[in-house]
């Protein structure tokens, strides 16, 4: 996983609410066993004017001129602002797959949706909540000023405006962490191999219909 | 000292380490596999040279991209055309073959969704952590199971190390009080629950079913509530153990037998949430207050009840949700006020992890018994959630009642819920879906999927749009229904 500690990042504004993850990312792309290459089809029914294939050559379909991301103001965006419940839906990881090979390494809304908040921790992306108000101020100024950049400073958790404001973000400690030092979590639960052992023999003898082998045909 | 909820009882069952920074582990006992989401999961493994943690915890089956015609169906793997859907399957077969999991492949009579064959053989058992990188996982919980849709990453983590890193969420009580009418099921109570507490209500909670008419739903019902528990935005739906949870279980393939089945069913009596148990919210439905539910927009909370209508947008409650609203008319082709019963529909799809089961296949042949398609209606198709689920439907006859109809009769698998195989719609095209998700594009590009029960979807069928199906019964009423049409 890339590490995260400090991004100053162009920002691009998605205003719309209920933003789900066959929106992110629809279903025809799911079928790749790849975790890379998701990128050039993130928001694909939103980006382009045609219905988009697995595997196609991108650079030959019509791009949908009024979607934020295919403007030019907008192109080389890391910072995605978002509204409530962003990435609600499917627990497909392919959502912030696409989003991070499309280039974004944060997003800032009011609220996540669960599974989608999990999984974009898990792949280098921060997640930021504010509330609907710094939201709404931030699309303002996005909207007002081209070019507008937001400093993220995960280590202080702030957010930092070209003006010098500071807004304050919350993160658990341990997203945190494995974000900064960029560490496989995998590895981190396997330091507590004896526990997990030690707590699996117990439920066995507890529980044990709950260990059955599974049916053999 | 409050009593514990049935979701605090399962995470201390599980708990096998609290971390200082409020993470925990808590351990799997059971994970569902299927092609879509494993696969970089297997690759993560085998780059990291490590092995499942226990193999007999896993079981997997292909769904999502398995054809579901019958001539396709008898060539096996090989009667998948798509060849990038191919891949996929045939990794996942490899992938099982090589690690040793057991699997299902796709002519298995035992194949089908996941969500309906772990319950089905008894491998989701009251008091289980279930995980699978599948967000409709909430089924699960109607067996009083704690159950997580979980991502790739999550997959890989739980096969490694049988464990997910989780923070325990916060106590939801939905509580449904009374009888529901005649007609009204459990699609109708849960989308109804979701258009009163909305796609992000139960965020950050564990949502508890409870009260007489949750407790009085079959366990098919009980799975149809849990289901779409994601919809409302809990990862986690529960309902508590009672007979019905028992005798649902009894004698399946992977359910305890004898002496341990009665240990098992002593143990699974203590999964309630007890008297005094404290919940951080709680939401009350009245049933009799339930009608026939339709959803009219792109989102599962845009739903109203058959006698209602298309909501304007001049009366939303700000201008995030106007601008919804206006977006979801514009894609659905509605007119702000439009009657739900105008909504004319080009198909009908009675399937998905939502309504596949053998109870949703009676309740709408039922209602198709006798009658015939609208000629308006381009395909009716009928999916059966497992070959199982075919099998005990063709038993009762519910296959011929369907196909005389005019019911296309398919094989099974998640079709077009999603529509990763060759199933489904065309841009424009509006569709009565007994599936859980109406987003933009998800049964087809351009597609527009209203959400409604089995019994409504085959009564849509018959009639060309929306009708009440509470009113729809008769043979009278259904030729009069069929002429108008």
């Amino acid at each position: 996983m890339n590490k995260f500690e400090r991004l100053d990042g162009l920002v691009a504004p998605l205003d719309r609410a209920n933003v789900d993850t066959d929106l992110i990312i629809p279903k025809q792309f799911l079928k790749s066993i790849q975790r890379t290459g998701f990128g050039v089809n993130l928001f694909d029914e939103l980006r382009y004017l045609d219905e988009g294939q697995p595997g196609q050559d991108v650079s030959q379909r019509p791009l949908n001129p009024d979607f934020v991301l295919n403007q030019p103001r907008f192109q080389g965006a890391s910072v995605l602002l978002a509204r409530r419940n962003f990435g609600c839906g499917s627990s497909r990881e392919h959502a912030p797959w696409a989003l991070e090979d499309f280039g974004f390494r944060a997003v800032i809304a009011p609220s996540f949706a669960d599974i989608f908040y999990n999984n974009a921790f898990k792949n280098g992306i921060l997640l930021i909540t504010l509330g609907e108000d710094e939201l709404d101020r931030l699309f303002a100024e996005v909207e007002a000023n081209e070019g507008y950049r937001l400093d993220i400073d995960l280590e202080h958790q702030r957010v930092i405006t070209p003006s010098g404001e500071i807004l304050e973000f919350t993160v658990d400690a341990f997203r945190k962490h494995c974000l900064l030092e960029g560490l496989d979590d995998i590895g981190i639960t396997l330091t507590d191999e004896e526990a997990i052992r030690a707590f699996e023999a117990r439920h066995r003898a507890e529980r044990p219909w709950l260990f059955r082998e599974t049916a053999k045909a | 000292m409050a009593g514990q909820t049935l979701y605090d009882k399962l995470w201390q069952q599980h708990l096998v380490k609290a971390r200082d920074d409020g993470t925990a582990l808590i351990y799997i006992d059971r994970q569902l596999l299927h092609e879509v989401t494993s696969p970089q999961a297997f690759e993560g493994l085998r780059l990291a040279n490590r092995q499942p943690w226990r193999l007999d915890a896993n079981l997997a089956t292909p769904d999502h991209n398995v054809p579901t015609t019958l001539k396709e169906r008898a060539e096996g793997n090989s009667g998948i055309k798509d060849p990038v859907s191919l891949i996929q399957v045939q990794t996942l077969d490899d992938n099982c073959a090589a690690f040793g999991i057991e699997e299902f492949r796709i002519n298995d009579p035992r194949q089908g969704i996941v969500h309906v064959v772990g319950p089905e053989q008894g491998a989701t058992l009251p008091g289980m952590t279930v995980v699978c990188g599948d967000s409709h996982t909430a089924t699960h919980g109607a067996f009083a199971a704690l159950s997580h849709g979980i991502g790739t990453s999550e997959v890989e983590h739980v096969m490694a190390t049988q464990c997910l890193l989780a923070q325990k969420m916060k106590n939801m009580q939905v509580r449904v009080e009374g009888e529901l009418g005649a007609g009204v099921t459990a699609k109708d109570v849960v989308l109804a629950i979701i258009g009163t507490i909305g796609t992000a209500g139960g965020t950050g909670y564990a949502i508890e079913f409870a009260g007489s008419a949750i407790e009085s739903l079959s366990m098919e019902g009980r799975m149809t509530v849990c289901n779409m528990a994601i919809e409302a935005g809990a990862r986690v739906g529960l309902i508590a153990v009672d007979d019905t949870t028992i005798d649902y279980l009894k004698d399946r393939p992977f359910a305890p037998k004898a002496d341990q089945w009665d240990a098992a069913v002593q143990d699974w009596r203590q999964l309630v949430s007890d008297a005094d148990a404290a919940f951080d919210k709680v939401v009350t439905l009245a049933a009799a207050d339930i009608e026939p539910q339709v959803s009219w927009g792109t989102s599962p909370e845009m739903v109203t009840g058959i006698g209602g209508e298309v909501p304007d947008p001049a009366d939303a409650a700000d201008e995030t949700a106007r601008g919804g609203i206006n977006r979801a008319l514009e894609y659905m082709g509605l007119n702000a006020r439009q009657k739900i019963t105008d909504i004319r529909l080009d198909k009908v799809f009675i399937g998905s992890c939502t309504n596949s089961r053998i109870e949703d296949l009676r309740e709408a042949a039922k209602v198709a018994q006798g009658r015939k398609v609208a000629d308006t209606i381009q395909l009716a198709m009928v999916v059966p959630g497992s070959g199982l689920v075919k099998r005990q439907a063709e038993a009762e006859g519910l296959d011929k009642v369907f196909i005389e109809a005019g019911f296309e009769w398919r094989e099974p698998g998640c079709s077009m819920c999603l529509a990763m195989n060759a199933d489904k719609l065309g841009a424009g095209e509006h569709c009565a879906s007994t599936s859980n998700r109406n987003f933009e594009g998800r049964q087809g590009y351009g597609g527009r999927t209203h959400l409604v029960s089995p019994a409504m979807a085959a009564a849509a069928a018959i009639a060309g749009h929306f009708v009440d199906v509470r009113t729809f019964a008769g043979d009278a009423a259904a030729n009069h229904a069929r002429q108008e049409a």
